[in-house]
């Protein structure tokens, strides 16, 4: 009967059940874009990172994030971490901003990265069209398909020029999105220190790759001594720090968290106000159970109910228009990221909301006069 | 008599406001009520009625006194543990009915069930057997809002017996009703009063309700100035179902 009470209660007056709707609702697709966008932007931000099978990165000191290498590290450098024990491999990789000068005229910013796959350092992915052969071949590098317009080019075999060098594209991949708005531009080691008029042994970071059984901390203490002028960071460091950097350091996922936190701020006062109204409504009622013998447990339930209710209904309508909005932006420089976790989370968030929405009204209820029940 | 009564007031007094406002609205009330009892408690406008209802329903406090429900002393009692004895010895009829609007008629007597945790199918099924009982066992379904004003009493008279409590206290149960469903309501709940050997007070200022009455006890500025017996062997006046006589008489 709770569940009953609550419902019709809820279901009674349609005006104010739109409301409250309304209220979860703008709440829920706000939340859910705002972290949708966050998600989506890390994705970008550690796509590179998350793509490599590098247990340890060595970067020069104070790198902040996957854009920001520079070309500084030496080769020895490298032999220097070759003769680590428990290091198997260490794969150089190059990373730097170049222009990209559009065939029509004009240029653009782009974030060459150069690596040899076939060393398992970055692989490339997302290789929807053409292949890494042919990506090596002369002049090849690979781009995504969603940055056509950006770097003026229509497809595979349009040519342009990228810093020192003329390029052709030979491969396109989907989804490869680039948080800097700089689209990336694969191709091979060699070729990117060409473009970047870089020495033949220039690199930005290397890769370290450890034998197995080899301690990680262990390697890493090791790396960090002899390599003086280098940092040593685990995947998981340099993943955050990427993080930290683009989202944090430039305020960007601040203003994408402050957001999700207003939509929540605004739908617990839309729910909590349509909830109080409604139970103020209903006092004669709840006056009349506290008279029939309940406890204030059960009215508490049944205010509970019906915040439980609306959280539902909400839920559901707000996931459908946050999933519409989600499938809209999967093509645009910025798309959303809506996963299993994610929309747990929501439905937790919302459920959270409507539970401290309902407070006001419990307050109200709770000092309710079971006597006036004779006063009508 | 003491030892047999469902529900006793002792020398209660209850104050109410503060300061220059305060106002007694109790002088030292004593009642008991019996089982098998329909009782009338009469009076003017003000004189205390309600308020006495309130503290014999464990829903007000007296600021002196004493009140037992079944024997049991309920002073000091916190608020959830005189709930609990609402619950299970206190069965109320209001005025304006007080049903639950979005209910239907079984859903409102069923609540009265579901709040002691008398759930389910045995308490649908009680629910429905109460509603026959008064006589609606075709209006399950209805809304209060599709009922008549004696329907929805009725409704409110089968929340009150649902729960087989011991005492029904009713405020006003006529009030609001013309003269045949008034009537049908007050041989409703003697003949609850009889059948089930319940205790029944109703607080009224309606005359027409004195037939119905075993006792009548008689209020006046917050005390009890009289008291009435009906003569024994007269019984209280049956009414029968009036919708079935309106039929019956075409």
């Amino acid at each position: 009967m709770i569940l009953t009470l609550a419902f019709r209660n809820l279901f009674h007056d349609r005006i104010r059940l739109v409301v409250t709707l309304v209220g979860i609702l703008f709440s829920i697709v706000l939340v859910a874009v705002q972290l949708g966008l966050y998600l989506g932007s890390s994705r970008m931000i550690t796509a590179n990172i998350d793509h490599t099978q590098a247990d340890l990165w060595i970067t020069t000191f104070g790198a902040k994030s996957f854009e920001d290498g520079g070309m500084l590290l030496k080769p020895g450098e490298r032999h220097q971490a070759l003769a680590t024990p428990g290091v198997d491999k260490v794969v150089p990789l190059v990373v730097s901003f170049a222009e990209w000068r559009k065939p029509s005229g004009g240029s653009t910013r782009v974030v060459v990265v150069g690596t040899d796959p076939e060393d398992e350092g970055l692989v490339p992915w997302a290789l929807k069209h053409g292949t890494w052969a042919e990506v090596k071949s002369p002049d090849g590098v690979a781009i995504d398909k969603s940055y056509f317009r950006d770097l003026d080019v229509t497809g595979i075999g349009d040519t342009a020029q990228v810093a020192a060098g003329r390029i052709r594209v030979k491969a396109l991949t989907e989804g490869v999105r680039s948080f800097t708005q700089s689209p990336y531009v694969y191709t091979t080691l060699a070729r990117a220190r060409h473009l970047l008029a870089q020495k033949s042994d220039a690199t930005s970071f290397y890769l370290v790759k450890l034998k197995p059984g080899a301690d990680i901390e262990h390697v890493r203490a090791d790396l960090k001594s002899r390599l003086e002028s280098a940092e040593v960071l685990t995947q998981k460091e340099f993943r955050d720090r990427s993080l930290r950097t683009w989202l944090f350091k430039t305020g960007a996922g601040v203003a994408l968290i402050g957001g999700a936190l207003l939509g929540l701020l605004v739908g617990t006062v839309i729910v909590a106000q349509t909830l109080y109204s409604s139970t103020k409504d209903h006092l004669n009622e709840f006056a009349t159970l506290r008279a029939l013998g309940s406890s204030s447990g059960y009215i508490h339930k049944v205010i509970l109910g019906q915040a439980g209710l609306s959280a539902v209904i909400g839920y559901a309508l707000g996931m459908i228009i946050a999933l519409g909005v989600v499938f809209a932006s999967r093509d645009t420089p910025l798309p959303l990221v809506m996963t299993p976790w994610l929309a747990v989370v929501l439905f937790a968030v919302t459920v959270f909301m409507c539970a401290i929405s309902a407070m006001s009204a419990i307050m109200k209820v709770t000092k309710i006069d079971p006597a006036m029940v004779f006063n009508r | 008599m003491t030892g047999e009564a469902v529900l006793e007031a002792i020398d209660v007094v209850k104050e109410l406001g503060s300061g220059a406002g305060k106002i007694t609205a109790l002088k030292g009330v004593s009642l008991a009520l019996m089982p098998g009892e329909l009782t009338l408690l009469m009076g003017p406008s003000g004189s205390g009625k309600t308020t006495l209802l309130s503290i014999l329903g464990c829903i007000m406090t007296p600021t002196s006194g004493m009140i037992r429900v079944t024997g049991h002393d309920t002073e000091g009692l916190p608020a959830e543990k005189l709930a609990a004895i609402r619950r299970e010895h206190i069965g109320f009829i209001f005025q304006s009915y007080n049903l639950f609007p979005t209910l239907s008629a079984l859903e409102n007597v069923r609540i009265a069930l579901d709040v002691r945790g008398d759930k389910g199918f045995k308490a649908a099924a009680r629910a429905e057997e109460c509603l026959r009982e008064v006589g609606l066992g075709h209006r399950l379904k209805n809304h209060p809002a599709n009922l008549s004003g004696g329907e929805q009493q009725r409704v409110a008279v089968a929340r009150a017996i649902a729960t087989s409590p011991s005492v029904i206290l009713a405020d006003e149960p006529t009030a609001a009703l013309d003269t045949e469903n008034g009537q049908q309501v007050m041989a409703l709940l003697s003949r609850i009063a009889k059948e089930q050997n319940r205790s029944v007070l109703v607080v009224t200022h309606d005359p027409r309700t004195l037939p119905f009455a075993d006792r009548t006890v008689y209020i006046e500025d917050g005390q009890i100035v009289r008291e009435t017996r009906r003569p024994e062997g007269l019984d209280a006046p049956e009414i029968t179902d009036l919708s079935k006589r309106r039929k019956a008489h075409g």
